[in-house]
């Protein structure tokens, strides 16, 4: 628990954006442990989607370093879970989940006893031929958490993949992706603007500024695994946590929305 | 079902009732029958070019040059246009040339392909596959590059190699647009042999209009135009049935709709 598992050091993102320099993000350096579920806030707009590009690789950082631990080269260094709409709607559930195994040429065999494991786990064995369009916006986010799941990645990157879904839906899928999680405890980047979701999820979690995004706090979440969140949520501790989380955050927000229209962005 | 027997019968009514007034309008001298002779009397002449033998002839005829320029025109202009959609180096290439070249009217190239290829039926078949050549190949281009960014982003983040990303991603993404290609493309084809058959056949129901029209044998024309008429729907219907053969998870938003309100999780 305690190897470092990603390394970022005075990590610096800008980019061109109508003929005009814009930072993303600067100055972040950050260590994240391996198995460590670490969650990302920040006020919209500070760059927590982009930094969590660059780590996917899907972006380049303009300077500043990023090491990642690659512990065994036959599995795939990282999978990423999508806002919305990333399911491929040509493809049954079954194929979803199976797609990073497919890419990878896992035999037939292996590759349906891991999909069944995670349609079980999701709870959408019933579903495992039904093509996307037969779907709710909930049955989409799991299958596409399935897929970045079976595909067995040494860490999972997740932006803000619960952010489309009703309440109700977005409690249950937090309790089954913490089932998961916690049975095999990979290392998680999860951004999420919501403070209730990263206390209830992560190990630690850290805030970003209003834009340009640096980090100017972290939080240790020390509720014992494995968790139940009507439990946390009823704690005092929660409550205490989630206060103090806030204040500083709304400090952020108020700042980026008195910056609203000033940004190209 | 009742649904859809209802629906038949809707479009039924259009081109019934037009016939009837057709008959009667002939019947009360308000058309004038020599140039729009009655209904009845058209089917007469059918009746008569179906027992002289010639009439299949010239539909078997016509339809193996649409059918052999439809296919030559569809299988190319699909394969120019996903090397267009997804190189940037083939765009470059062609796609000026395709952009240049689709505005001359087929027709007008019709003399220089007689000179090319004579009068036989090679030149008629090519003229129709070059009208089904450029619906086919801007579909397709357009379907193939304006792929959504995510599924993009899925696919290379879980592995894809460039084939792959083609074969799993983009086409199935660009099927729909293709086949908007392809029943376009087989328009213009039932459009073209007409043309086509002007000059240097002997068969065809192209061929039986310019005959007509030289023996002033009004009813004879308006079986041959109903037959392009009947064709036209024909193979339109042939396209669409392919089409929700190979594209069964593409719905229209409205069954997307119904379909996710049934399955709330």
């Amino acid at each position: 628990m305690q190897v470092e598992k990603i390394r970022i050091e005075q990590l610096r993102k800008q980019f061109v954006k109508k003929n005009k320099m814009v930072e993303a993000f600067h100055s972040i350096s950050l260590q994240i442990k391996d198995g460590e579920f670490v969650s990302i806030v920040g006020p919209s707009g500070c760059g927590k989607t982009t930094l969590l590009r660059v780590i996917a690789g899907l972006e380049l950082p303009t300077s500043g370093t990023m090491h990642i631990q690659h512990h065994d080269s036959n599995q795939p260094l990282n999978a990423m879970v999508f806002q919305e709409h990333s399911i491929f709607p040509w493809m049954t559930v079954r194929e979803n989940i199976a797609y990073g195994l497919t890419m990878r040429k896992v035999p037939p065999s292996i590759k349906k006893s891991i999909v069944d494991h995670y349609l079980l786990k999701i709870n959408m064995v019933n579903f495992a031929e039904s093509y996307p369009h037969q779907l709710s916006g909930g049955m989409k986010q799991r299958v596409s958490v399935a897929r970045a799941f079976a595909n067995d990645p040494e860490i999972l990157l997740m932006d803000e993949p619960f952010t489309a879904l009703d309440e109700q839906n977005r409690l249950l899928i937090q309790q089954e992706l913490l089932k998961i999680w916690e049975e095999n405890q990979k290392t998680v980047v999860f951004i999420t603007h919501s403070i209730e979701e990263a206390i209830l999820l992560s190990d630690r979690i850290i805030m970003m500024s209003a834009h340009p995004g640096t980090l100017i706090a972290e939080y240790e979440i020390p509720f014992p695994r494995p968790r139940k969140i009507e439990e946390i949520r009823s704690s005092t501790f929660y409550k205490n946590m989630f206060n103090e989380i806030w204040m500083q955050l709304k400090e952020e927000v108020e700042k980026s929305r008195s910056m609203e229209g000033m940004l190209p962005i | 079902m009742n649904n859809k027997i209802y629906q038949k019968t809707l479009e039924m009514i259009p081109p019934l009732s037009l016939l009837l007034l057709w008959e009667l309008f002939v019947l009360i001298a308000v058309l004038d029958a020599r140039f729009f002779p009655a209904p009845h009397v058209i089917l007469i002449s059918l009746w008569e070019q179906i027992t002289l033998g010639y009439y299949w002839h010239d539909v078997s005829s016509s339809l193996i040059r649409i059918t052999l320029g439809f296919v030559i025109g569809s299988v190319v202009g699909v394969a120019i246009g996903i090397s267009i959609g997804i190189s940037s180096l083939c765009r470059a290439l062609f796609e000026p040339i395709v952009a240049a070249t689709f505005p001359i009217p087929k027709l007008a190239l019709m003399p220089l392909i007689i000179l090319l290829f004579g009068l036989d039926e090679l030149g008629k078949v090519i003229v129709i596959a070059i009208g089904v050549l450029f619906p086919v190949i801007i579909q397709t281009t357009a379907g193939i590059s304006n792929v959504d960014q995510t599924y993009k982003e899925v696919a290379y983040n879980y592995g894809a190699s460039r084939w792959n990303y083609f074969k799993t991603v983009a086409l199935p993404a660009a099927a729909p647009s293709i086949f908007i290609g392809l029943k376009l493309g087989s328009g213009m084809a039932i459009l073209l042999i007409v043309a086509a058959e002007m000059q240097g056949a002997s068969a065809g129901i192209g061929y039986r209009i310019w005959s007509a029209y030289s023996l002033f044998d009004i009813p004879t024309m308006f079986v041959a135009l109903s037959t392009i008429a009947l064709l036209g729907y024909l193979s339109y219907t042939v396209i669409e049935k392919l089409e929700h053969r190979v594209i069964s998870w593409h719905r229209s938003p409205q069954k997307e709709r119904d379909a996710s309100g049934k399955n709330k999780d």
